[in-house]
């Protein structure tokens, strides 16, 4: 017995309304169901941060989301960052800084970094790094990264 | 997929009382950060959901008319450590929420939820008992008030009866006022890791001397612990290199330590003695004491 309850939550500016399974998360219902394939299934547990979308802004890994409580939310994707075709300021900066490798980590990171942005706040380089640290990945050494959401949260 | 037969999703806190009390079966469920793993792993099973992330205001901190803190158990530990309240007036529970798991974590879990799992190693928990924190419980017969150091009532076990739900959690003015402290998290990695040790030291010091310690440890036990022999022995007596010393040795003494796979009982008892000492020191220093070396 699968039970559904019906949901509405705007994903990248727009609105879908749809039946979801209460068992589901919200990933599954991004990537299965809307077809959001940047949100990216890792670890499924909520450590790896591939999974990561903004909900009303704020970063949280979508893997242990269940999809019955985005309801009412309003969920942005690695889809909904480019704007028109043109790059966001963090995009342009983690290609500017050499700060993606095999891109798997990259979308939960763009997210996380867009979030850092838009909070206004200033970060040290300490706080930087704390606030990145729930993204693996295996490839660049985070050094590049690093300077990617450096050189953004300056700009 | 996660195993739930059914979730409901109050909106208000009575709604949430009538539907614990018309169904045992139901399981609470906060920021879901520790249930949905539980769920993933497979040790909880055909799971029916009592969610509370529809209720208004159960996230609300604040500082009631007789100076008591009350935080939401709703909570999220990025809330609090970005709470005005938290960081003037309990600067160590900031420091402890700001070292569980990683940001999006932060983002999610919330202190009730660390609380009432029961956790060993809830970064919340030995703050919590630092500052002699009391619990609010809420079931359909009325309001009881806890303390925490009386909620723990083993490994993932709190003694958290049938029908009722934790809504805030309590701090009187008298706990924190005056106080200085430190948190100290040891663990093997800086981020998205448990604690091999917690400590939590708050204190009181009145020309050169002790006139409060509390000192918590998580994981030392099989719960979160105060370490009374240390306290005790601490009060009243000159802050020197000697009394800190004393105090590390006590510490060990209230401990329970065992060997587990993230490190050995004769390791986590070295790390309780000088782990002990290090955060009373930086909690004298922070406080505007002196400079024990």
């Amino acid at each position: 017995m699968n039970e559904m309850k019906k949901i509405s939550m705007i994903v990248n500016e727009k609105v879908y309304s749809l039946e979801v399974d209460i068992k589901e998360s919200l990933l599954e219902v991004l990537r299965n169901r809307l077809h959001f394939t940047g949100v990216k299934q890792g670890c499924s547990v909520g450590e790896c941060g591939a999974c990561t979308v903004l909900i009303n802004g704020t970063a949280i890994n979508s893997c242990i989301f269940l999809a019955v409580w985005a309801d009412g939310k309003r969920i942005t994707t690695i889809e909904g960052v480019t704007k028109e075709g043109e790059l966001s300021k963090v995009q342009q900066s983690f290609v500017d800084e050499g700060a993606v490798q095999c891109g798997f980590c990259t979308p939960g990171l763009v997210l996380t970094t867009t979030a850092l942005v838009e909070s206004g706040r200033k970060y040290t380089d300490e706080e930087i790094k704390r606030e990145i640290s729930g993204h693996l990945c295996r490839c660049t050494g985070y050094n590049k990264i690093f300077n990617a959401v450096k050189k953004v949260l300056n700009d | 997929m996660f195993d739930i037969v059914n979730i409901e999703k109050p909106e208000t806190l009575d709604e949430a009382l009538t539907m614990l009390s018309g169904n045992p079966n139901l399981k609470i469920i906060a920021g879901g950060t520790d249930v949905l793993i539980r769920m993933h792993n497979g040790s909880l099973e055909e799971a029916e959901l009592l969610s509370l992330r529809s209720i208004n205001g159960l996230d609300e901190i604040s500082i009631l008319e007789n100076g008591t803190i009350s935080i939401g158990a709703m909570a999220t530990f990025a809330q609090i450590f970005r709470n005005d309240i938290i960081n003037k007036y309990l600067p160590v529970l900031s420091e402890a929420a700001v070292s569980v798991g990683g940001p999006q974590i932060r983002n999610m879990a919330t202190i009730g939820g660390n609380i009432c799992n029961g956790a060993v190693s809830a970064d919340s928990a030995t703050t919590m008992l630092a500052y002699d924190a009391a619990l609010k419980l809420i079931s359909p017969a009325g309001t009881r008030i806890v303390q925490v150091r009386d909620f723990y009532a083993g490994p993932g076990k709190v003694n958290l009866l049938p029908g009722e739900i934790l809504t805030s959690i309590l701090i009187s003015e008298d706990s924190y006022r005056k106080t200085s402290g430190c948190y100290i998290k040891y663990s093997n990695r800086k981020a998205m890791d448990l604690a091999i040790l917690g400590v939590s030291a708050v204190c009181k010091t009145e020309g050169g001397k002790f006139s409060d310690v509390r000192i918590a440890l998580g994981v030392a036990a099989p719960t979160p612990i105060r370490c009374s022999e240390a306290e005790a022995y601490a009060r009243g007596r000159d802050i020197t290199p000697e009394t800190m010393k004393e105090i590390g040795k006590y510490a060990v003494k209230s401990a329970k330590a065992r060997d587990s796979w993230r490190a050995s009982k004769a390791y986590r008892e070295h790390l309780i003695e000088i782990l002990t000492v290090r955060a009373l020191k930086e909690a004298v220093s922070r406080g505007g004491g002196v400079n024990i070396e």
